[in-house]
């Protein structure tokens, strides 16, 4: 699909993976997260703890938002039903952390695996096209958090079709026919 | 804050998987209700004189435990497959040998145990008699968790296909047979008054070989179906 | 040796010394095949209680030997391709799938002709037959795995996992369908001790057993063959052998 890719993310870094349909955005994301190891011919080298969020929101329809976003941090620490539910409001579904998901929308199961952003440790961010299914402002505070992220000394590689909204300082890799 | 210990982990996901079984009761009854019909298709099929049922119901019995649970052990994955939460258990940091021995764990309570334990009634519809029944419960606990952690590895690789139920069954059921030899070989040897100590030591030790690697296979087939 | 190992993983190497050596071995594989076959069926004595049925068992046994050592072929196959990730494993892998079970399905058949005359019924449930139909469901799972994936390099990892846990499995197997039943002879060959079969009957089946695994060797090497030309096909290499060919 690419072949001759060869690129360095550093810490500080907003990388934004653009591409037409069918481009590799999505296996490019996954052969960085690890969970591509046999399609290509390569290495890849991860020096610090790695968040992934993929198409999927991971959200199981019979568990409520508090117990899925629970679950989601639970590989990496005990936050707390504090910290669980400030995560959960802070993406907007204070009020919903007791509702079952199954009476959620699509959009509010994506706000359940984008609250992990809230409380997660890792400095390294992939996201797989975060912005699906969110309104305008979900975006907005979601540019937001990705800002504020690589402020911090983090780094955030997402896949998008849309240029961020706000003016942010972003480094742009366009794969077009497998070139960089 | 520091990453939660390895023990605290599986626990945690086998009650996960727990309070997702328990939020949707058929998915427990369900084996159940099938080993409950397919006890009762044995006298139709074979008529209903106590004695040959007798003689059939270690047999039958088994060969009935087995088929609920390979029908049970093709979805072990697949919700978590379909809904993403798979790829992230396999970006955990905890090592997936023992995220899968705790999904394989969840799946034998699920559904080996609890058949195991209703067993004794349908073994009584059948006829088996009273003194065989420790034994039958016996060897489908040990059986059953033999089962499912073999069943895992079928599970694993065929989770990423769209059409997996038939066959995975082709894969596994070949691996099940020497469970079933020693299961029902158990059951019978206790059903006509002989120790069935040393069967089950047999499947025992099946169950520890495949505690040992079953999980291993698993992990493997889970990377490459997250990968396919 | 590690240069040995990567020129195996060079599909042009292999393609052109697996032509190399087919040169030899398969006339080699044939002769020994054709003397076996009439010295078996022709030139040893009639088993005192079986009378001449017993012959079947030059090519019965073979059969049956070579179709349980392709299965750790195939196993071996797959572990190296799980471990070094090499093509030339996986081509290997998938090849053997349908060559064992072949001979599997050929001993299960021979077996049930032998059984006719020697039991009066085409099919007894012994350990030996019993354990043989459970390998050829195991060789018939893995190619079904195969065919199942769209995704050919991860059907080659999914069916390499899956016939390293038949390898696992089978000697529990066997133990297990041993135990469960033991009316079969018990094995006659031995290859310390004294042998329970006359020399005048060995020496044939041993040559027999020798060519069933040359032959074993060829068809594989013929199936990579094609395998590789047909994965390599718009690779140079192929092209010019190709022109080459049709000059």
């Amino acid at each position: 699909m690419f072949g001759g890719l060869s690129f360095d993310i550093c810490p500080g870094q907003l990388v934004q993976i653009e591409g037409a349909n069918g481009a590799g955005k999505t296996s490019l994301l996954r052969i960085l997260a690890g969970l591509s190891r046999y399609g290509f011919e390569g290495r890849v080298e991860r020096h610090a703890p790695l968040l992934y969020l993929g198409h999927q929101p991971a959200v199981k329809a019979m568990l409520t938002p508090r117990e899925n976003l629970a679950w989601h941090v639970a590989g990496e620490a005990d936050f707390g039903a504090a910290a669980i539910d400030a995560a959960l409001a802070r993406v907007g579904l204070y009020g919903y952390e007791d509702v079952p998901s199954h009476a959620l929308s699509a959009g509010q199961h994506r706000r359940v695996s984008l609250a992990r952003l809230y409380l997660s440790n890792s400095p390294l961010w992939l996201l797989d096209e975060p912005f699906t299914a969110i309104d305008v402002d979900g975006v907005a505070a979601l540019e937001e958090r990705k800002a504020a992220h690589v402020a911090a000394g983090g780094a955030v590689v997402f896949t998008s079709h849309q240029p961020m909204r706000g003016n942010y300082n972003v480094r742009r890799l366009c794969l077009r026919r497998g070139l960089l | 804050m520091s990453a939660p210990s390895l023990p605290a982990f599986c626990l945690r996901l086998v009650r996960r998987q727990l309070v997702l079984a328990v939020r949707r009761p058929v998915e427990i009854l369900n084996p159940l209700l099938f080993f409950a019909m397919v006890v009762a298709l044995f006298p139709l099929g074979l008529g209903p004189d106590p004695k040959s049922l007798a003689s059939f119901a270690a047999g039958t019995l088994w060969i009935i435990a087995l088929l609920s649970n390979l029908l049970t052990s093709d979805t072990i994955f697949r919700g978590d497959y379909d809904d993403g939460s798979l790829e992230q258990l396999l970006l955990a940091p905890q090592p997936l040998y023992f995220s899968v021995l705790a999904y394989l764990g969840a799946h034998w309570l699920l559904t080996g145990v609890s058949l195991a334990l209703i067993s004794p009634l349908f073994a009584l519809m059948l006829n088996l008699p009273l003194e065989a029944l420790p034994a039958l419960v016996a060897s489908l606990l040990l059986g059953s968790g033999v089962m499912s952690l073999v069943g895992g590895v079928g599970a694993a690789l065929t989770v990423g296909l769209k059409r997996g139920g038939m066959l995975i069954s082709l894969l596994i059921l070949p691996l099940y047979m020497p469970v079933l030899i020693f299961g029902s070989a158990a059951v019978r040897a206790a059903a006509q008054g002989f120790p069935a100590g040393p069967q089950l030591a047999i499947l025992g030790a099946m169950f520890c070989l495949a505690i040992a690697l079953a999980p291993l296979a698993t992990a493997a087939g889970l990377r490459i179906s997250i990968d396919a | 040796m590690w240069t040995f190992f990567h020129k195996l993983g060079s599909p042009p190497w292999l393609y052109a010394i697996s032509g190399s050596i087919l040169k030899y071995l398969l006339p080699a594989t044939l002769l020994a095949l054709g003397v076996g076959m009439v010295w078996g069926l022709l030139f040893t004595p009639p088993d005192f209680r079986q009378g001449d049925s017993y012959r079947i068992i030059y090519i019965h046994v073979p059969a049956a030997a070579v179709a349980l050592a392709g299965y750790y072929v195939m196993a071996t196959a797959g572990a190296i391709s799980l471990i070094w990730k090499m093509k030339m494993a996986d081509i290997a892998m998938q090849c053997c799938a349908p060559i064992g079970a072949a001979l599997t399905f050929v001993a299960l058949v021979t077996g049930s002709i032998w059984g006719k005359p020697t039991w009066g019924t085409w099919w007894v449930w012994d350990a030996r037959i019993t354990s043989m139909l459970i390998l050829l469901f195991l060789y018939l799972g893995v190619i079904a795995l195969y065919e199942a994936y769209d995704n050919k390099a991860a059907a080659a990892r999914a069916c390499a996992v899956l016939s390293l846990v038949g390898t696992v499995n089978i000697p529990i197997i066997y133990k297990s369908v041993d135990w469960w039943y033991s009316l079969h002879q018990p094995a006659s060959i031995k290859f310390t001790g004294e042998s329970s079969i006359h020399p005048s009957m060995l020496y044939p089946l041993l040559l027999m057993i020798a060519a069933f695994y040359a032959l074993f060797a060829c068809a594989l090497l013929l199936r990579m063959r094609a395998e590789i030309l047909d994965r390599e096909r718009r690779t140079g290499w192929v092209r010019k052998l190709l022109e080459a060919d049709a000059v």
